[in-house]
Parts: C-alpha cells; structure tokens; sequence
C-alpha cells in the first residue's frame, strides 16, 4: 500500500463530515419540538416556576452530559479520529463580568421571545416565517456585540 | 407512526437525549457542543466589515456549527410538522395559561402564540419588543456570555464550570425580569 493510500484509509483530524452534523442538528430539533422547549408557552411557564418540565428537560440533559464527560475523561476517551478531547479547563473557565452581564442581556432576551439560538432554528423549520424575523434580529445582535466588543467591560 | 411518537416527549426521555449531544461532539469532532457560534459565523461570512470578532476562517471555525444549524430547520419541520398535528396545544399548567390569558393571549395552539406571533404583528410595540427586541438581546447576550442554553446550561454545567453556572444565574436574572416586569408592562 502506497502511503497516498494509507492516508485516504485514515483520515485526517478535521475531516469529519458535515453531513453528520446536519443529521444531528435535524435529530435534536425533533427532541427540541416535541419536547416543547422551543415553545414560548413553556419558557414562560418556566420563568414562572409553575412546572418541572423545563427544569427536568435542562437538569437531566445536564446530569447525562456531565455523567459522559467524567467517564470519558477517566478513562481517557479519544476522538473517533484517535485525537486528544480538549475539555476546557475549569480553572480557564472563572467566571468574569461577561458572564453575568452577558447571560443577564441573553435571558432579558430569552424571556421575550421565548427562544434561544437552536429553537429559532427548529421553529423557523417548523413554518412560522415570523421567526426568521427573530434570527435575523439576533444575528443582528451578534454583529452589535462584535462592533461594542473592544469598548464593553469584560 | 406509534402514538408515542406523536403525542409530546416527557422531559425524561428528551433531557437525556439532548445530553447526549455533549459527549457525542466531544467523541465525534473533540468540540464544545453549543448553538450560538452560529449566530458569528452568519457575521463572519456576511457582514464582517473591519470588525475583528468576525475577521477569521469563518468556514474552517464554523461549517459545522452552520451544518448542524441547517439540520435544525429540517428537524424543526419533522418534529413540528410531519410528528405532530396542527391543532396540538402545549399543555403547560393552568396558572401559567391563566397567567398568560390576563396578559392577552388568547390563542393557545402550536408553539408560539399567534396573538403576537405573526408577520403582521412585527411593526406593533409587542411585536417589536417580544420578536425583534428579544431576538436581539438573545444574540447580543449570548456572543457577550460567549454561550447559550447549549454552551453554557448544558455543556458548561455537564464540564462542572464556575463561569457556566455564572452565565445561567445571568439567563435567569434577566428572564424572570422579562416574564414578571417586561411582559406585563408590553401586553398588560
């Protein structure tokens, strides 16, 4: 075996493939609809306290995710790819002002429309056009913060 | 398709299921699983101007936070159109349907409430503060906080970080002023 060969058997980091991402971006949008946490009833129920559903969506999607990364990192799991998983370092990770300042912006804005950045995606998908309107504003919001970035307190 | 299927998801089969992502993308592309990097990588290959939080390989960074974004639409059409049925009704408690119902809303069918979402809707005070406002202050605060309910609430916590639960302390403050001050004052 040439070793062009060997290389196309094997392929390199970054070679994963897109086609697998928008499959699991399509398969977490039906879990986001059907599970209603893309609907701005439940996020006002949320913010109310008046059921568990949101708490037991985020608190057991949160207990799996955590269960996963301590196995993973105890048994040092690699990638599919054989490549060493950079967790973020918990002390890289102290909290600073644009945490709290940020997150409050993010859930002043959360509150309002009922949507974080994947359900405007899967409600866009699921016919309402008027979320397009939302995306684009949050785009819009995105791009104001990378302008305001250099002068915001961080 | 099994009447399961159909009818909505517990929380304790789509909260585990939604996990899954953070080890799965960990395992598949040794990456962060988290939504918002979209919302600057749209930035970075349409509008970066001279801004340098949008001057890098958007491409190379971001193709498959824009793939997994693109799937998204269509999982929002399977999900909300193909398992589901048109007259479905969210079924949250009835202090909050009462609580909605003395701020206006009226209609209680599909996702979102059609009483203020709606194109026609867009150029009306609640339209502009609840669609446009609140789709703002979403991207602003999450591209701040470098991180939305994916990054920070789940893969964050799941990473046990301090600055995560930081962020989600945030999300909080600033939603229960949205939902206790904000939307009584726009709708009431």
């Amino acid at each position: 075996m040439t070793t062009a060969e060997m290389e196309q058997v094997e392929p390199k980091e970054g070679s994963e493939s897109l086609a697998v991402y928008f499959t699991l971006g399509a398969l977490i949008a039906v879990v986001f609809m059907k599970s209603e946490v893309v609907s701005w009833f439940r996020i006002q129920e949320m913010f109310r306290f008046q059921a568990i559903h949101m708490y037991g969506v985020i608190g057991s999607a949160v207990a799996v995710g955590a269960l996963s990364i301590a196995l993973m990192k105890r048994f040092g799991v690699r990638t599919i790819r054989g490549g060493e998983i950079d967790f973020p370092a918990r002390a890289a990770a102290r909290p600073q002002k644009h945490h709290i300042v940020g997150g409050t912006i993010f859930g002043l804005g959360w509150g309002l429309v009922g949507a974080c950045p994947g359900p405007l995606f899967a409600l866009i998908g699921s016919g309402l056009p008027v979320m397009v309107v939302a995306l684009l504003s949050a785009v819009a919001g995105a791009w104001a913060y990378g302008l305001l970035r250099p002068s915001l307190p961080h | 398709m099994p009447e399961a299927v159909m009818q909505p998801w517990p929380w304790y089969v789509a909260g585990p299921l939604i996990g899954l992502m953070v080890p799965f993308v960990y395992w598949y592309g040794g990456k962060k699983w988290g939504v918002s990097s979209t919302l600057q990588h749209l930035c970075a290959a349409t509008a970066p101007g001279s801004i340098e939080y949008f001057r890098y390989d958007w491409w190379k960074k971001g193709a498959w936070h824009l793939a997994m974004a693109s799937g998204m639409v269509l999982g929002g059409l399977i999900g909300g159109r193909i398992l589901a049925r048109p007259d479905d009704v969210v079924a949250i408690s009835g202090a909050t349907r009462s609580d909605l119902a003395s701020l206006g809303i009226t209609d209680f069918t599909g996702m979102v409430p059609s009483d203020v979402f709606a194109l026609q809707q867009i150029l009306t005070v609640p339209g502009l503060v609840i669609i446009v406002l609140g789709g703002f202050l979403v991207g602003f605060g999450a591209r701040y906080a470098n991180g939305c309910t994916s990054g920070h609430a789940i893969s964050g916590l799941a990473n046990l970080q301090a600055s995560s639960l930081v962020a989600v302390i945030g999300f909080f403050v600033g939603g229960l002023i949205s939902a206790h001050v904000l939307l009584p004052l726009i709708l009431g």
